[in-house]
């Protein structure tokens, strides 16, 4: 045999660090220690895999997870054992809870000690296992490539989620060598996610579909990991269908089509959450009638035959009961949908009853012209809506947004109109306070020249405010829209309405010079309190390419996010301002 | 409605633990697990007895199915099956109560597996209902101790969860 055969010898630290390279893995986000150091080691003797070292292993989790939904390749976070890996696990419940692919590699004491309470110990299969898709841990450093394969494997195909891999320190001695070689593609007889869907369901589904008088297509986050925003559109167009899509879903469909009804759900826009009440057929695509999404799930759509497009079977019928399901991964779906309307349309059967569909449409006109996203205008106090509409201006609509968890979150779902996939990104399912900063910088680290906006306010900025450290260090010039209303803004609002105003530790005392703050980080700050301060302010921030600015804008303290469902109600039961009610 | 549920598991360490903190993440019940082993060495059967209403059943299995490590699974109870539970009892048998204790178990087909001076323990074999039928006909006997292995099932006829 040549020498040329022979398979490189390299510790199990530096198979770890290869096998990122070799699964194509640019970035890992983390925070180095004691169980980490050989791997760390190994990290520093290449220039292939890039580490991002963050100021507090969450925000590692957060920037993976951002760079996932962007990207939709997997994060890689490395974190040490004990509190870096604990650190880490709000963030890979928020990934979870999305399902966002990451793989998280955390250390451990060596194997020995385990199990002995020994030094920043902690069993983190078993902290992280409601958490993951699913977790391992490595025995015998000569499997580490294969389980990085299988992490990646699980973390990306199917409905994704995060996988975490375990690694005792002995398992990455830097003498101990074994002979390399990364596994082209896994096969695991336990695990062989269904993708394309039952073609006789399929068949069923447009059936029904086809014979709806006033249907619904409602998507979600499920259509973004997906990749199926294309297929959503052509189909929707096609059959002159209204669509609404979820929190997690905005962007599949464009947000200034003249078919798109807004967002449904808790503070869905009226029209959306009046169509899905009052619909014949609902098709689901990529969605989990999430509460957030159904209200009282007893009342919800009377009426409405619920076709539901899943890649995962617990998604279909777990809430609300679905009557025809359709198993797969929703691009193949639909695109075999499309290709049996292309069948049908030659016999020039593929349409809906024309005459019913545009009384649908009319009655939906009609909805949109109850509330239509209408705010209260004032010229002595900013409005959050305003901030937004304006940032949707300066961006021309193409930003990448991240959230945090709160009203702004609400404001820039409604008010940013999202017109492609993959540039929304917040926290939807496990709803984390903290997410929004460092979510920015997952995406700006990838996408240098895009405009990369994290719209917060002053409570969750705090929660990773730090952050800004990393981005110092790594240049990354996002654009931080702070709604400053001196409230912990969500929380006050459910006060105001359900407990008379009793505003319990929602409000924000002894709040940082925010301007200063990020002049202290070297960034640039500005302040706005006036409503003819915003449009300079944006200009100049927006101009400012390369930098970080923090605005810190100060808004209606008294602003509420409506539309409101009614807690318990029906879809279409809602309060549309504060002295409205359907 | 109980149901059992009899699943296939790759024999890895963790993968009981994901199986049970299932059932205790989402609020399902277990009335009995028993697990072991089987033929091929790198699986494990698990035979799960769960109770809930059909939305409920449909959940767990398609949770249960879920995770990586689970390779097949059946809910038994679907189809034609034969449940089997081994149940061993210690009683205080002394005196007159010894002739009874050995009828009784003669009846449940039970067997003496040992024996004290003052004791009995008897290993009695079926199914569940079988099994707490003889604790109540051993009412009026001292029980010192019962234990049970939950129940193991399998199907009738050509059927088989296998690979």
């Amino acid at each position: 045999m040549s020498q040329q055969n022979q398979p490189e010898m390299l510790s199990g630290g530096a198979m770890l660090v290869r096998a990122l390279h070799d699964e194509g893995v640019e970035y890992v986000y983390g925070y180095p220690g004691g169980a980490v150091l050989h791997i760390y080691d190994a990290l520093f003797q290449q220039n292939d895999v890039k580490h991002v070292l963050v100021r507090h292993e969450q925000a590692a989790t957060h920037m993976a997870d951002a760079y996932a939904r962007a990207s939709g390749k997997a994060g890689v976070v490395l974190v040490t054992s004990g509190p870096g890996a604990t650190n880490a696990v709000t963030g890979i419940a928020t990934a979870y809870m999305d399902s966002i692919p990451m793989v998280v590699i955390c250390g451990q004491v060596m194997s020995h000690l385990i199990g002995d309470d020994a030094f920043q110990e902690t069993d983190m299969l078993g902290i992280s296992r409601p958490i993951v898709k699913h977790n391992m841990s490595v025995r015998n450093p000569a499997d580490i490539p294969e389980m990085v394969k299988k992490a990646f494997y699980i973390a990306q195909s199917g409905r994704p989620g995060p996988v975490v891999l375990d690694i005792p320190k002995d398992m990455t001695m830097p003498n101990q060598k074994f002979p390399y070689s990364y596994p082209k593609d896994i096969k695991l007889r336990s695990y062989n996610p269904n993708a394309k869907g039952h073609p006789g369901q399929i068949k069923k589904a447009l059936q029904t579909l086809l014979a709806a008088k006033r249907p619904v297509l409602y998507s979600g986050g499920g259509v973004i990991l997906g990749r199926a925003s294309e297929e959503l559109t052509e189909l929707a167009r096609r059959l002159n269908l209204p669509v609404t899509n979820t929190l997690m879903g905005l962007g599949a469909y464009p947000a200034s089509d003249e078919q798109f009804i807004g967002m449904l759900g808790m503070h869905g826009s009226y029209e959306a959450n009046q169509a899905m009440h009052h619909a014949d057929v609902i098709f689901a695509v990529g969605a989990r009638f999430d509460d957030r999404v159904t209200n009282a799930t007893k009342k919800f759509c009377p009426n409405a035959t619920i076709i539901h497009i899943d890649i995962d079977p617990a998604s279909i019928s777990k809430t609300v009961n679905a009557h025809v399901p359709i198993v797969g991964l929703v691009k193949p779906v639909l695109q075999e949908m499309l290709s049996q309307l292309d069948k049908q349309d030659s016999k020039s059967q593929a349409q809906l009853d024309q005459t019913a569909l545009n009384q649908w449409w009319q009655q939906i006109q009609q909805w949109r012209e109850v509330h239509g996203g209408r705010y209260e205008q004032r010229s002595d106090l900013l409005k959050p809506q305003a901030v937004i509409e304006a940032v949707h201006r300066h961006t021309k609509g193409e930003a990448y947004v991240t959230s945090d968890v709160g009203q702004h979150q609400m404001f820039a779902a409604q008010y940013y109109k999202f017109d492609k996939p993959n540039r929304w990104i917040n926290s939807g399912g496990l709803g984390t306070m903290g997410f929004g900063l460092p979510a920015a910088m997952g995406v700006k680290l990838h996408y240098p020249d895009a405009e990369v906006v994290c719209v917060t306010g002053e409570g969750s900025i705090q929660m990773n405010i730090q952050e800004l450290s990393t981005c110092k260090q790594y240049g990354l010039g996002v654009k931080i829209i702070n709604l400053n209303n001196g409230y912990l803004g969500m929380v006050k609002q459910w006060q105001d309405m359900n407990y008379d105003s009793r505003y319990s530790s929602s409000y924000m005392d002894s709040l940082p010079d925010f301007v200063k703050l990020a002049e202290a980080y070297g960034h640039i700050g500005i302040r706005v309190t006036r409503p003819e301060e915003l449009e300079p302010a944006l200009e100049r921030a927006f101009a400012l390419k390369d930098r970080l600015v923090f605005l810190d804008i100060h808004i209606d303290p008294k602003e509420h996010v409506y539309p409101m469902q009614v807690p318990g109600g029906a879809m279409n039961d809602m309060f549309l301002s504060k002295t409205e009610r359907t | 409605m109980r149901h059992i549920i009899a699943v296939l598991l790759e024999n890895e360490s963790g993968a009981l633990a994901r199986v049970v903190g299932l059932f205790a993440q989402r609020g399902y019940n277990i009335d009995s697990l028993t697990v072991a082993a089987t033929e091929d060495p790198t699986m494990s059967r698990l035979t799960l007895v769960t109770r809930g209403d059909d939305q409920v059943i449909e959940q767990i299995t398609k949770q249960l199915h879920k995770l990586i490590e689970v390779v097949k699974l059946v809910d038994l109870s679907e189809s034609a099956h034969i449940e089997r539970e081994l149940m061993m009892v210690k009683v205080k048998a002394s005196g007159e109560q010894r002739e009874e204790v050995k009828r009784c178990a003669d009846i449940f087909r039970g067997q003496i597996i040992d024996v004290s001076p003052t004791t009995y323990t008897i290993q009695v074999v079926g199914t569940s209902d079988k099994l707490e039928a003889f604790i109540e006909a051993m009412r009026n006997t001292q029980i010192l101790e019962v234990v049970r292995t939950g129940v193991s099932g399998i199907s009738r006829g050509e059927k088989a969860l296998a690979l």
